[in-house]
Order: C-alpha cells, then structure tokens, then sequence
C-alpha cells in the first residue's frame, strides 16, 4: 500500500489580465487571468515554495528522496532536485532526480515516488513539480500558459490518498516541443493535436486504469485532467470516457485565474479536488503528453487530519493583478532594455556560494550556546560564516538556527530608486524575527505603497543573480500572503 | 597607557584640488596639484618629504600610485585605505610615525578619480558577493532616515523638512567655496520637491560623486619654527571600527553610529575636551546623506539625542551659528573623492585657522573637529580628528 500523505501548492502572487495580452497586441482574449511568476521566480524556486507548504509538520529529514518534474528547468546540465533539497532542508543520503521535457512529467514522477515507495527502496518520497513555461508574445499560448507548483509526499504511512493502480500509453506525435534553439513553446496544427493525440490518449489511459482497478466510471468521484488549450476538449474527453460532468474536477479555477503551468496542471488539480475530498472518494488522475498516465486513488480518513496549508484555495485567493503587459515582458526579459547606469554587479563565486550553501540555500543562521542569541549575517564584508557571536563574542560554541519558517516584521526599509534591480523600487527591509535574530534581505512580492515600519514579512526563496548561465537562489522576505 | 598624538606633530602646509567631474584630469594630476600645493603652502620642496601615506579606496592599487605620479626617489609610500574613511588613516599614519619620532617630515595624500567609471555610483560598493539583498549606499543610510523618523515621531514631511535644512546649510557655504564641486545655492522648497534617490532620501540629501585630491605637510611640533604658516596641531586622532552587529542585533536602533559616539568620546578624551558644543569652533563631518550629519550631531554630543532638528531649526550648525559645521560646504557640496574626503576635512580647518577662508572665514577659531566615516552605518569605521592652535 502505497499513497499521498500531504500535499502543497504554489501561485505566484501577480495575475495578469488577459486582456491586457489583447490590448498590446490585439487578437482574441480568453476570459480571466493568468498566473505570472515575478522575475525573481522560477520552476525551481516555485517548486521550493509549493515543497515547503507540502512539508508543513513534516521532519523533512525522514523523506528518502526528491523527484523534480517540470519542462522549463533553468538548466539543461545541472540538477535542480539537488539543490532543491537544500532549502527543504532534506538528507544528503537522498535519491534526487529531475524528471522532465514532458507536459506528463509531473504524473511520471508521481509513478515513480510510488513504485519506488512500493519497491521498498525508499520509505517516503517527495514529488515537486512546476513550471514557468514561455508562449511567443501576441499567441495563444501567451494567455493559456500560466505558473505555478505542487508537491505530493508519497509515502506508506498516514496516507490521505491510497494509490489504487496505475496505467500508462506511449505514443510519438508532435503536440508541443521546444527544441535546443526554442525560447518559445511550439504547438502542433490544433485539431490534429487533439484529435490524434489528447483525445485519444486520455479515454485511453482512463481506461485502462479502470479496467486495472476493476471499477467503472460510477465508482470514480472526481477526474482530475489536465486541460488542453482549449478547455472545451476537457470536457469532451472525460464525457468520452463514459463519465456525467459532475465527475469532472472542474478546470476553470485553474485556467480562469491561474492558467496551465505545464507538468504541473493535473497534479494541482489533484490538490484542488483533495481540498475538498472526503474519506472513500476515488479520483482519477490523468496526465497526458506523448502518451497519458492515468492512476486512481482513494481517499482514507487521514484527509481530515491534515494541518493548515495553502494548498491551492489560498494561493489562488491571494494575489495581486499586474498593472499592465509591460511589466510581464520586462519580468521575463522579451524585450532588451536599457540597462541601469550602475556599477556593475560583481560575478557569483562559485566556491563560495558552495561553502555557504546551508545558509544562503538553506537560511541557517547560528544561535549562541552561551547567550542565547539567534544571528543570521547577511553583508558582511567578507564570506561567512559566523565564528563569533555578535552578542557576547563566545567563539565556535553554536547551535543551527534555521529562519526559514520564522515569522518577522519589518524594523525599518527604503525605497531604493538608485539600485539596479528589474522591478524597480529596490524595496530593501531590515527585519526581526519572532525570537530573535535581525537582517536585511530584498522585499519581494509587494506593493511598496504599503510597506510601513512594524509590517508582517515571511521569507520566500527566490532567484538572486544570473550569471555565466548559473543562478543564484535566495531568500528574500514578503508581506505574509 | 596608551600614549597620545596630543599636541606631538603639526600640519605646516595643506593642498586640496577643486573636487568635481574632472573629465580633463586623471590620478596623477590631481595627485601632482594637491601635493604641489601642499608643499608650495608649507615651503618645502618634494626631496625633504621623508615618506607618505596614501589614501584611496579605488585608485591604483599599492604606494606606487603616489610615488609613480609624483616621480618619489625612493621613499617609502604606504597605501592605507578604510572605505571612506582612507583620508583620515593617512594622516593618522603619517602623524604616527612622526610622532614615533622615525621621521621629521612626512606627507599625507588623500585622491580618488570616481569619474572614469562611465556611469553614477561606487564600483564595487553595492551588489557585493556577500551582500544579498540589492540597496545602493543611498538606501541603506535611507533606512537610518526611516527608522530616525518612526522613532522620533517624526511625519515623513517633517523629517524630510528636518533634514532639507542640513542640506540647504550646505549648499549656502559650498557656493561660498571656489573648489566646491556644487556651488549653488537651494532652497527648501527645492529640496522637498527632487526626486526620490531612496525613500525618504532625495537627490539633495545625497552627496557628489566627485573626483579631487587633497594633501598635509606633518612635521614634529618642535620643528613649527622653521616653517612660515601658523602650526596647526593634532589634539586628537581615534577611530573605531565597527563589529557590524548592528545589522544582526535587535539592540542596534539604527537611528546613530555607535562607532562615531565612541570615537568621538575617546577623541575629546585625548583633546582633553570636556563640552564639546562649547568648546569645538567648527566641524567637519561626513555628511555623505543629510541624516548621517543629522545623526552625528549627537553622536558627537553636539545636540542631544532625538533633538538635532531643535538645533537645526536654530540654525546652530549654519556659518553664523554658534558651532557652525560643513563651513566648507561639506561632502555634499564639496564633493566626495572617497580617499580625499578626509583630508579636505582637514583643509577648510587650515584655511580657517590661517585666516584663508574668504567670505566664510569664521572669527577666531580655537578648535576644529572632523569626522571621516567609512561604510554602512550599521558596520561603519568611524575617524575623529581634531586639530587647533
């Protein structure tokens, strides 16, 4: 026996209107809005975001393993899941891997946490999918994409969700791709793509799942699938499969105020449809793309057990609309812009940044076994790590202190028009955490309007730097969401 | 005991180059000017210069610089540099080593070309590797602004009107200086309506950018007879560096400089100053934002703390004021070469002292103090010189 144990989620915080893609180009808007992740965020960041929310009362330090889906990692040689696992705080002695360059890798992933859990080879497993994918600017795509993450542990004990079966088909056709040169997705010609591909692959896999479980389409509660392009061909392919409408977990929370964010669709439409599970429901989770995985699960009396989080509900409800389409094309750097007459940043060091990965990545901070005081240090003047205490300069005599969770509040800040930074102003804040510990970090995801003296902050992991082709991930804090 | 520089050495002769955007000119030059002026001040020619400190945070890297632009025959050169404060450690290495009685004659040099760089701002100074969060040296003092007003209860209009004033000050004595990088005269109104730099920081609250150098002839005081100008003594030179727990400690207000306080304590200690406000006639402090001089003036105990705006409502620190300060027009208004900045705090003193200072001459000055800060004021080093008949 094998299942889902907790589950997360993560929506960045800005929505653009479609209507605003119309408005600087022209053409046809789909209604609602998309999710947009700010220009400090990216597959790997959300996928850090949605894993904290997944790990809410959990000892990350008993999870086995961390698979990474998504199709827009920021790599095409380096793992993410490996660094991932340093701000989750995860074992060294984990199995990490990045399963991607498919719209179904957030489904395979799951497959493979649960055969692996089932194996024995692993005792719990954390899957973490998102995705920041690209459409051309004036195109469809554009409006249909969205971003965001999930993240399931799978494990064997305290399952909120027992896995039931599991089905999956291959086939080669050309629906989307991106290719080495691509900075846009690509699609196939519409109808050939889903009348050859989607709405074969889906009934396909819903029934051969079925079949596997020995169950009927009436024994199903909900049929969580991600949507096509168009929403329409949702609808068409789960009625196929012999299912009424009211079994559909209904896709338009997701396109009409988030949008599709790639490999990770079905798997937060899972999350949406166990907000609102109940013991012995069944779902029917489909993920499609060269081929569908199709899996069943059901729903134990553990469901209600599970703490506060922000699951998907909470994430869709806190946001902020973008001012306008400018801002999505300077955040994903579509358009060359001047840049800032500044001196010019320094280059990452990669030694460095590797020595200091538990606090930089991590945000450990140290606390004085003689006095007490819990420190972080962010701008010292050379690299860390703290050897004296700040407070009663004992030397070497610490405990790790980890912020990552820590609630602060905002001691004093500016509005920095002069820094080079994307989304100008720099909003800079000196914050206090409950508990004690002070430190300056970047506030991101705000309006600065409304940034005051004694504001209620929440750290969020984010991009820092871009250079040489590596980026350097970091925490910055945010207005509590 | 640690001994003291009280009264061992003196400044003979001072150089100092107009501070601006020197497009025309470049290290050497500016070194060669302040030095020649120095040396032609003092009466003294190059070859009687026993061995120089130089101070600068950008420019050139080891003594070579100086002996290179000055074409030195063999002397020894020593490159200090403490962030903004490297004007300041110059002087404290030459007047050291005279006073150590290893040389009777040395020189110090303070010079930063800023103006190469091709665009506003310090290079290196911001976005370091270890810094991860994006401010510019605006903000972070921008941030002492913030949290002096929230603690003093000061609306953002009237803190921002508090510290218009130091600035408006400035501008008065720097378009007075004839080798002031800014030489006009603002208004109030001026200075509340520029542009935002950094919440609350506009552009008026904020320093040049400038290149300049300036320079000090030190000798040991029982040589003064030999030179022409009036001997102006050190009384006191201390420094304090910081251990940058401020951005780490909840103790840490962030509305003063404990270096500064502490510096400027152990200062008056060595001068034997027991009042300050009474018994300093002129400062120069490193205005480098107008709410690091609003803060100064009560870390130097001048106005007492969460009270400077009474004095500068008073208008204390004005050229007429009872304790006038930044006569010269300060860094905001003279400028701020990084390197030079702590020995042109030192120059205006010269001139003053020597009766030189044209239409801001100050009647009978006894005691002057100057402030040289390096650094965020939270992690800052602090230097008080104070210098006097």
């Amino acid at each position: 026996m094998v299942g889902i144990t907790s589950y997360g989620a993560y929506i960045p915080w800005h929505r653009m209107k479609r209507e605003d893609c119309v408005k600087a180009w022209g053409g046809f808007a789909m209604p609602g809005e998309r999710a947009v992740a700010y220009y400090d965020e990216d597959s790997v960041s959300m996928a850090v975001e949605a894993a904290l929310d997944c790990l809410t009362g959990v000892d990350a330090k008993k999870v086995d393993g961390l698979f990474f889906a998504t199709t827009s990692s920021p790599y095409k040689e380096k793992q993410c899941s490996a660094l991932i696992a340093v701000p989750l705080d995860m074992r060294s002695d984990i199995r990490t891997a990045d399963i991607t360059t498919s719209l179904r890798a957030g489904t395979s992933a799951l497959m493979l946490a649960a055969d692996t859990v089932k194996s024995g080879s692993a005792h719990s497993l954390l899957v973490a999918a998102a995705d920041m994918r690209l459409g051309a600017p004036a195109g469809m795509g554009e409006q249909q994409m969205g971003d965001g993450g999930v993240a399931l542990l799978v494990g064997k004990d305290h399952m909120i969700a027992e896995i039931l079966g599991t089905y999956s088909t291959s086939d080669e056709l050309a629906a989307t791709w991106r290719s080495e040169e691509d900075k846009f997705v690509r699609a196939g010609e519409d109808r050939f793509v889903m009348d050859e591909g989607y709405s074969k692959w889906v009934p396909e896999a819903i029934g051969g799942v079925l079949k596997k479980c020995g169950l009927t389409p009436k024994d199903i509660t909900k049929v969580t699938l991600d949507p096509p392009g168009d929403p329409r061909r949702h609808g068409k392919a789960i009625t196929q499969a012999g299912f009424e409408a009211g079994q559909m977990q209904d896709p338009y929370g997701l396109v009409l105020n988030v949008g599709l964010p790639g490999c990770a669709t079905s798997l937060m439409m899972l999350v949406a449809a166990l907000e609102d599970a109940k013991p012995g429901d069944r779902i029917l989770v489909v993920g499609s793309g060269n081929g569908a995985d199709a899996m069943i699960l059901q729903v134990t009396d553990a469901i209600g057990k599970l703490g506060e989080r922000r699951g998907i509900k909470k994430n869709v409800a806190s946001k902020q609309v973008m001012a306008n389409y400018n801002d999505y094309l300077r955040w994903r750097e579509l358009v060359p812009q001047e840049a800032a007459r500044r001196p010019d940043k320094q280059h990452i060091r990669f030694s460095a940044n590797w020595r200091e990965r538990k606090q930089l990545l991590g945000l450990w901070g140290v606390k004085c076994r003689r006095c007490g005081t819990p420190q972080y240090d962010n701008g010292a003047a050379t690299t860390g790590p703290i050897r004296i205490c700040a407070q009663c300069q004992a030397q070497d005599d610490f405990d790790d202190y980890n912020f990552v969770r820590r609630k602060a509040k905002v001691f004093s800040y500016t509005q920095d028009n002069l820094a080079a930074v994307t989304d100008p102003p720099a909003s800079v804040v000196l914050i206090e955490f409950e508990g004690g510990g002070r430190a300056f970090f970047d506030l991101t995801d705000r309006d600065p309007a409304k940034v005051e003296v004694g504001m209620p902050v929440e750290m969020t992991f984010r991009k820092l730097q871009y250079d040489r082709g590596l980026t350097n991930y970091f925490w910055k804090a945010r207005p509590v969401r | 005991m640690p001994g003291s520089i009280r009264d061992k050495v003196a400044i003979v002769g001072m150089g100092c180059t107009r501070f601006g955007e020197l497009w025309d000119k470049g290290p050497t030059d500016l070194i060669v000017e302040a030095v020649n002026e120095a040396l032609t001040d003092a009466g003294v020619e190059l070859k009687d210069i026993q061995a120089v400190w130089g101070g600068t945070l950008f420019s050139g890297t080891g003594g070579r610089t100086v002996s290179e632009a000055l074409r030195l025959q063999y002397v020894p050169v020593t490159r200090v540099e403490n962030a903004c404060g490297s004007g300041h450690e110059a002087v404290r290495g030459a007047s050291y080593a005279v006073a150590a009685g290893i040389y009777d004659i040395c020189l110090a040099v303070g010079y930063e070309k800023l103006k190469d760089e091709g665009m506003g701002g310090l290079p290196g100074m911001e976005n370091r590797t270890n810094t991860h969060y994006q401010s510019s040296m605006p903000g972070v003092f921008a941030m002492m602004a913030t949290r002096y007003f929230h603690r003093y209860g000061l609306s953002p209009e009237e803190g921002k009107k508090m510290l218009g004033k130091i600035s408006v000050k400035s501008h008065k004595n720097g378009a007075m200086n004839p080798k002031a990088h800014l030489r006009r005269e603002i208004t109030l109104e001026q200075v509340l309506g520029a542009p935002i730099i950094a919440w609350p920081l506009g552009l008026f609250d904020c320093c040049g950018v400038s290149d300049g150098a300036a320079a000090a002839v030190i000798v040991r005081a029982d040589m003064v007879k030999k030179f022409h100008n009036k001997p102006v003594y050190v009384k006191a030179l201390q420094i304090s560096a910081s251990p940058t727990t401020g951005r780490m400690l909840t103790s840490y207000d962030y509305t003063h400089v404990e270096e500064a306080h502490r510096a400027g304590i152990a200062a008056y200690k060595e001068a034997g100053i027991t009042n300050p406000r009474q018994e300093i006639s002129m400062a120069e402090v490193h205005d480098c934002f107008s709410i690091t001089e609003a803060v100064t003036m009560e870390d130097l105990q001048f106005s007492p703390r969460g009270r400077v705006k009474e004095d500068i409502d008073a208008g204390t620190f004005e050229l007429g004021g009872s304790l006038p300060v930044q006569p010269d027009g300060g860094l905001k208004c003279f400028g701020h070469p990084i390197g030079a900045s702590g020995i042109r705090m030192l120059y205006e003193p010269w001139l003053q002292f020597q009766g030189r200072a044209g239409k801001r001459q100050i009647k009978d000055p006894k005691l002057a103090l100057a402030h040289n800060m390096g650094n965020e004021p939270y992690a800052p080093v602090v230097s008080v010189c104070i210098v006097g008949l």
